[in-house]
């Protein structure tokens, strides 16, 4: 394994730890406002500083974290479900199924991601748990296609027709014989597609669309601190790094199960 | 008379990882003035290696040693601006694949012209003519439609007369035909052989014609070389009618249309990254002897222009 | 050539009625009713509430509903807007020029970037310039984008006060000479297109890189170099032109990234484009407005890749000699 790779997975396994241990972390209570020290600069009492409530950025932070965990995992999940279903029924059946499936695929490609993202926000509720159904809702279709083309290439082998010859139903030839010859590729897609989703809700959060004041996220951390950015630096600078390390580890990692 | 290309000693060895693969391991041979050279032998044998490295177009290779002295320069030392000249220009080439040759995005008379320009003052008008002309030559029906085709257009056969064309607008003394016909079916097959045959008569062209298929090489060859696990085993102008090395023999009768005792050779061609001791034919020989595995044999002259390496007598 | 426009023409039939069918999906997510009618969001009145009813047919049969507003879509009818009342078609035809300028814009810097780099990685895999461009293209992926438009707002307007961060033109635009307006503009325009091209820049540099490299191994460079063809026209002529084929494709595809991505740059420098408004609308609820841009966005993500399969069938001759 390379270091680039280990270096992913450190950055992940930090970022687990933050996100399970946050009560213990984080040295005061993110939503604790604090008049007294409004916009303080990173210090020795506040160590990335305070935000325009006074409340401890750190803190905050830490329990951003749990925030871009659970929607990297949800948002994924949701968007495997979707994927692999369709991905293995186009595969598999061929035919009209097929290309109903991928017609559907490719209408769902011609949505400008962002358009669709914000107008199922303003339709649905935006809580935390909506935002990551509609990120997995809007980011299954490259998966779709990936787990097609690898179900294509598997059902033409020789295990699957010896499967079949000696009278499989088709449910379990899926199941048993192909989709876990799919796996690799998946999981490579699925670990990046973490990255993916952990970018896309900080932007909609960034934008007021996503995750809602007061819980914490890195998204709506940065919405705060645009407002202040002449004066606070701290609250564009820290929230970011941490958003893009937390990307960059998904993406290592993903870039290093591929090989 | 002064071969115009002779190769000693030629080892080409490329690294996949921490292995070598040695390619071509000390080919040694020589083309005569207006003849033509086969150079026969099994897919993986290293016969396109060996063609490739004869101009130093084999840029990935991790070791290219020994001589390739053509018209008394040696090829292998040339920089690249002097290859440059040498290439397409005294040594052309035609390769298996016709169709994937001939760069699919442009035409297949930009192609042409821009060879020609490239070895041969000639303005545009010029050498589109002169295009014209060889595409004539070389059996090209409709020379003024096709010269605005794509290569997609156009049959196998086609391209491949196109690829002659443009191998031969630059008047070469030696062209290597690298499997030109495997690709392309029966008809066609022996329509381009009938080309470079020929144009050989007409020209006064040394050939260097690889295959695999012997069938091809006793109707076009005036000499033949046989190539086993990067090296050459035999060498010469009676190797059909008195083959004296054992993989030549059990070569010639797979031959159809082969009269006698027909031999089958058992295993498989020997693995580049690590070939056999001694003889590299000895685990699939059927007269080995003791000596076989321990000594290579040295390339001997047992009748006159006739080399062959092996410990049999 | 006319019969490959002409299937590509009748491919968009389906695919323009998928669109409206999902968007018409949209509006219905919530099971039963529509959520804002469900939740009574207080932020809509319930005289827009009656708009709505009335403008989606909502109290009639769910086909029934679809048609009529497939009729009125098929007209670019989309309602007027809850926030001013003027018509929803107006306002987006107001705002898309400038949210395709910057789209353009940054597709060309995409390409004038992104190329060289590309082409130059593919000619040494793995050298160093490789080993860098591949580091930065990791770090490009991960980055996100509208924190790298907040850092350079920070830098670039805030600290170094060289160029401004919000609009499309300063308050004294009206007394600038003809060059003076201009370059006014294009100073506006500088870091909205430098951050749009960003997110493209990295995906798009390691396609060169990769249909480079695919290129340069085949048989028909082999025998541009046996021709004798030195190596500055095997790469720039014979092997550039046949790697950028597939990448007109790839450009079309990144269409609805890029369109989609003007959401969050014009919101962040306050240009007054497509993506603002289209944001603005979700944020007060202005649901025709919102449904109308989610209906021309997707349109204009499918016409722009259509123009990119019809670049790459002019483009490529085994396709326009059919």
């Amino acid at each position: 394994m390379n270091k680039l790779t280990l270096f992913g997975i450190s950055i992940i396994a930090v970022l687990i730890l933050l996100a399970i241990f946050a009560p213990l972390i984080s040295p005061y209570n993110p939503q604790a406002i604090d008049v007294d020290n409004i916009l303080s600069p990173p210090s020795r009492t506040h160590i990335l500083g305070t935000d325009s409530l006074g409340r401890d950025l750190f803190s905050r932070m830490v329990y951003g974290a749990r925030v871009s965990l659970e929607v990297g995992l949800v948002a994924v999940g949701v968007s495997l479900i979707i994927g692999v279903l369709f991905g293995s029924l186009a595969g598999y059946w061929g035919g009209r199924v097929d290309s109903l499936i991928m017609r559907f695929v490719d209408i769902m490609l011609c949505f400008p991601t962002f358009f669709l993202l914000i107008t199922m926000v303003a339709f649905l509720k935006a809580t935390v748990f909506n935002i990551m159904l509609i990120i997995g809702l809007t980011s299954w279709m490259g998966l779709a296609r990936l787990v097609r083309a690898e179900v294509l290439s598997i059902k033409e082998r020789d295990f699957v027709r010896y499967a079949k010859a000696m009278g499989a139903g088709n449910f379990k030839i899926i199941s048993r014989h192909i989709l876990p010859h799919t796996l690799p590729p998946v999981l490579v897609a699925a670990i990046l597609g973490m990255g993916g989703a952990i970018l896309t809700e900080s932007a909609l959060s960034f934008l007021g669309l996503g995750v809602q004041p007061p819980t914490p996220s890195w998204g709506n951390i940065l919405m705060e601190g645009k407002a202040v950015i002449d004066i606070g630096w701290w609250l564009t600078l820290f929230p970011g790094l941490a958003i893009l390390l937390a990307v960059l580890g998904y993406n290592l990692l993903g870039e290093g199960l591929r090989r | 008379m002064l071969p115009i290309l002779s190769v000693k000693n030629l080892k080409v060895y490329f690294s996949r990882g921490k292995k070598i693969i040695k390619a071509v391991d000390g080919v040694s041979f020589f083309i005569k003035q207006g003849e033509t050279l086969g150079l026969a032998g099994e897919s993986g044998s290293g016969k396109t290696v060996t063609a490739l490295s004869l101009t130093k177009l084999i840029s990935e290779a991790k070791f290219l040693g020994g001589e390739v002295v053509f018209k008394q320069k040696d090829i292998l030392k040339l920089t690249s601006p002097q290859l440059q000249k040498i290439r397409g220009k005294e040594i052309a080439y035609v390769f298996q694949n016709p169709v994937s040759s001939l760069n699919p995005v442009f035409r297949i008379g930009t192609q042409m012209v821009e060879i020609i320009r490239l070895h041969q003052k000639k303005n545009k008008k010029e050498a589109k003519s002169y295009a014209l002309e060889m595409l004539e030559r070389v059996g090209i029906p409709d020379a003024e439609k096709n010269f605005e085709s794509y290569p997609h257009q156009l049959s196998g056969g086609m391209n491949q007369r196109v690829m002659i064309a443009m191998a031969l607008s630059s008047q070469p003394s030696l062209l290597i035909a690298d499997e030109p016909t495997t690709n392309l079916d029966l008809t066609t097959q022996a329509q381009i052989l009938e080309l470079l045959q020929k144009i050989r008569r007409e020209q006064d062209l040394s050939l260097l014609f690889i295959t695999h298929n012997l069938e091809i090489l006793k109707r076009l060859v005036d000499r033949l070389a046989i190539m086993y696990a990067a090296q050459i085993v035999e060498f010469g102008e009676s190797l059909f009618t008195r083959p004296l090395h054992p993989y030549t023999q059990a070569l010639l009768s797979a031959q159809p249309g082969y009269e006698g005792r027909r031999q089958i050779l058992k295993g498989e061609v020997p693995s580049p990254f690590d070939f056999p001791s001694g003889c590299r034919f000895h685990p699939r020989c059927p007269f080995k002897k003791a000596i076989c595995e321990k000594e290579e044999p040295p390339m001997q002259e047992r009748e006159k222009g006739h080399f062959v390496a092996c410990h049999l007598k | 050539m006319f019969s490959y426009f002409l299937k590509r023409l009748l491919n968009l039939i389906p695919l323009l009625l998928g669109i409206t069918i999902i968007s018409f999906a949209v509006i219905h997510l919530a099971p039963g009713r529509p959520a804002y009618l469900k939740e009574m969001d207080p932020r809509i009145s319930l005289e827009a509430q009656e708009q709505l009813i009335k403008l989606y047919d909502l109290d009639k049969p769910l086909f029934k509903q679809y048609l009529n507003w497939l009729k009125r879509v098929l007209r670019l009818d989309f309602g007027n807007s809850f926030v001013d009342g003027r018509k929803v078609i107006v306002r987006i035809r107001e705002r898309l020029p400038v949210t395709l300028l910057i789209n353009i814009l940054s597709m060309v810097l995409i390409i004038v970037v992104a190329l060289p780099i590309g082409v130059i990685s593919a000619l040494k895999p793995g050298g160093l310039f490789d080993k860098w461009t591949t580091f930065f293209v990791f770090l490009g992926f991960s980055l996100p984008g509208f924190w790298l438009a907040l850092l350079l707002m920070l830098l670039l307007g805030i600290k170094l006060n060289w160029l401004p961060i919000s609009g499309l033109k300063s308050f004294d635009y009206h007394q600038l000479s003809f060059w003076g307006k201009n370059l006014d503009i294009i100073k506006h325009l500088i870091l909205p297109v430098s951050v749009t091209a960003f997110g493209g820049l990295a995906g798009f540099s390691r396609y060169v890189r990769g249909n480079m490299i695919g290129v340069l191994k085949q048989n028909y460079i082999r025998a541009a170099y046996a021709q004798g063809i030195n190596k500055g026209r095997i790469v720039y002529k014979y092997a550039l032109k046949n790697a950028l084929l597939p990448l007109i494709t790839i450009l079309g595809l990144s269409i609805p990234g890029l369109i989609g991505g003007s959401v969050i740059f014009e919101s962040i420098f306050a240009i007054p484009g497509m993506g603002r408004l289209l944001y603005n609308s979700a944020v007060a609820r202005d649901y025709p407005m919102i449904m109308g841009g989610l209906v021309i966005g997707a349109v204009l993500t499918l016409l722009g890749n259509l123009l990119a399969d019809l670049c790459y069938a002019w483009a490529d001759p085994r396709i326009k000699c059919k």
